[in-house]
């Protein structure tokens, strides 16, 4: 395929992409307006957006927004750090790979969010069991990849390198880091998006602070039209968030 | 040939991979022994699984004999040598994320040569093997014939006395295979280095060999050596002359039944496993 036609299908494609969205906004604004639905379940679009503004300028949004940062921040941290040193540590000895990497495998399937009442039970109603969700729920992700990418480098390599004279430590930087990079990265893109995910889901379910607090507060006070703001708002920075990441990964996988 | 020009002394070398009685027992290698002249090409050719990939990886320190000793130029090998030896491997061992002249380089730094020198040496092993215009290029979007020129100039750089070629041309169609040939011999016909090339094909051991070793079905032994008396650079058309054919006849018929039993205790050995 040329590569005019490929701009030109990329282009229509967008075209239907954007007016499917159009579509919709359209859709939920007369259902609002004019064909009658509650404006408690739904509310209108034109009042989300005044909402959406007063919330913004008001600067009401900070706090609730910072907790859940940091609570993203730092789960993603210790998952990261925990994930990656004990995926590598694991990866170094076929027998260790052959015992954790189904235990973990099996550990990932499980649905972690059932654990919420028990690390509320042990963490308290604060950022602390959020954190200790966030980073159960992104640990799992991250160190099956982190195993994936260090233990099964082609061996090839590591002979290629080994016959030309390379130390232990020319080896892992220069070999194994570089190998295991691309399947490490989108281990950690997946685990930052669970971490959101989680964190978000979980300030939901049981909170004192933090975005998704916020928007059940609305919610119970029936305040619709403030929580879809709160929910627009969410989503925005989820989505920016999420796709920094993965240009992240996109860029180093692409040097 | 006296003992005292030889640059690779393999003494009595077994290799096997398990123990007996071992369902995984196999008995690559039985007590050869063989030594490789200064400066010479020699190939190694024989059937699948006789033991000659075995026996030059044992060559170069990749692997350590079950029983008897290999010396290198008069050093008893039991690690890689990478001041030495170097290798050029069958297909994709050059590293996807560095570009051909940085693989290259990276040989280099491994084996420790002084930073200056790595970018006019790994220059000068590209320009050798024509690849002067896809130094910037990365292995992926190289040919498989270009990528294993690659793999030769990296181990060219390297500068050693020996080279051990573990079927470089195995992967490649039959043309790229034969003009790389012709090229290898040009080369290495300027640089005196010794040569191990373990080869499946009869007219590339041929065309490049000062000596070939064949090979006997598993448990592999050497089963006879024939010399290839033909002055390097050899010719194209040394293809056509009647000493080849002749040569490679020889050689076909020594390989023959070897390779008809490596195909039977193939076919034996399957069910069973």
């Amino acid at each position: 395929m040329s590569a005019k036609q490929d701009r030109r299908d990329k282009l229509a494609s967008r075209a239907v992409q954007i007016g499917f969205l159009v579509a919709l906004i359209g859709l939920w604004y007369f259902g609002t307006a004019y064909w009658g639905i509650s404006r408690i379940l739904l509310p209108n679009p034109v009042n989300v957006w005044h909402e959406l503004k007063d919330v913004l300028s008001s600067g009401e949004y900070l706090p609730d927004l910072k907790v859940t940062l940091m609570e993203v921040a730092i789960a993603f941290t210790i998952s990261c750090t925990t994930g990656v040193t004990l995926g590598y540590v694991i990866s170094r000895s076929q027998f260790l790979i052959k015992v954790f990497e189904p235990l973990l495998a099996g550990f990932y399937s499980v649905p972690i969010i059932l654990f919420l009442p028990l690390y509320v039970l042990f963490f308290g109603l604060g950022p602390g069991s959020k954190i200790a969700l966030g980073t159960t729920i992104s640990f799992f992700p991250i160190v099956l990849n982190t195993i994936a990418g260090f233990g099964y480098v082609d061996k090839i390599f590591i002979t290629a390198a080994r016959s030309m004279g390379a130390s232990d430590v020319q080896m892992f930087r220069y070999v194994l880091l570089p190998a295991a990079f691309p399947v490490i990265l989108t281990g950690l893109r997946i685990g930052f998006t669970v971490t959101l995910l989680s964190i978000l889901g979980s300030e939901t379910i049981a909170s004192l602070a933090g975005l998704g607090h916020k928007i059940v507060h609305l919610a119970e006070a029936m305040e619709t039209a403030r929580m879809f703001a709160y929910i627009a708002f969410a989503v925005v920075i989820a989505a920016s968030l999420n796709s920094f990441v993965s240009s992240l990964e996109r860029r180093a996988k692409h040097r | 040939m006296t003992t005292g020009d030889a640059a690779i002394r393999v003494r009595d070398v077994s290799h096997q991979f398990g123990e007996p009685g071992d369902a995984q027992f196999v008995q690559a290698l039985q007590h050869t022994s063989l030594d490789i002249v200064r400066g010479e090409l020699l190939c190694l050719i024989g059937p699948s699984g006789c033991g000659k990939s075995t026996l030059l990886n044992m060559i170069g320190g990749l692997l350590t004999p079950t029983t008897g000793t290999v010396e290198v130029h008069g050093k008893p090998v039991r690690a890689p040598l990478p001041r030495d030896i170097a290798f050029v491997f069958q297909e994709n061992a050059l590293f996807p994320w560095c570009t051909i002249i940085e693989n290259v380089k990276l040989g280099m730094v491994f084996q420790g040569v002084p930073k200056a020198e790595q970018e006019p040496r790994a220059r000068r092993a590209l320009e050798a093997v024509g690849l002067k215009d896809f130094m910037g290029h990365y292995p992926a979007q190289l040919s498989g014939g270009m990528r294993q020129r690659a793999a030769l100039a990296r181990a060219l750089s390297l500068e050693t006395g020996t080279l051990l070629m573990d079927e470089p041309f195995g992967a490649l169609d039959e043309q790229t295979r034969m003009i790389l040939g012709e090229d290898l011999s040009v080369l290495l016909s300027r640089s005196e280095k010794t040569i191990v090339f373990v080869t499946h094909s009869l007219g590339e051991a041929v065309f490049l060999a000062d000596r070939v070793a064949v090979f006997s079905a598993r448990p592999g032994r050497i089963k006879e050596i024939i010399t290839v008396d033909e002055p390097h650079p050899r010719k194209p058309a040394f293809v056509t002359t009647e000493k080849f054919s002749k040569l490679r006849n020889t050689l076909y018929g020594l390989l023959h039944d070897e390779i008809r039993k490596a195909v039977e205790q193939a076919a034996t050995v399957v069910p069973s496993s």
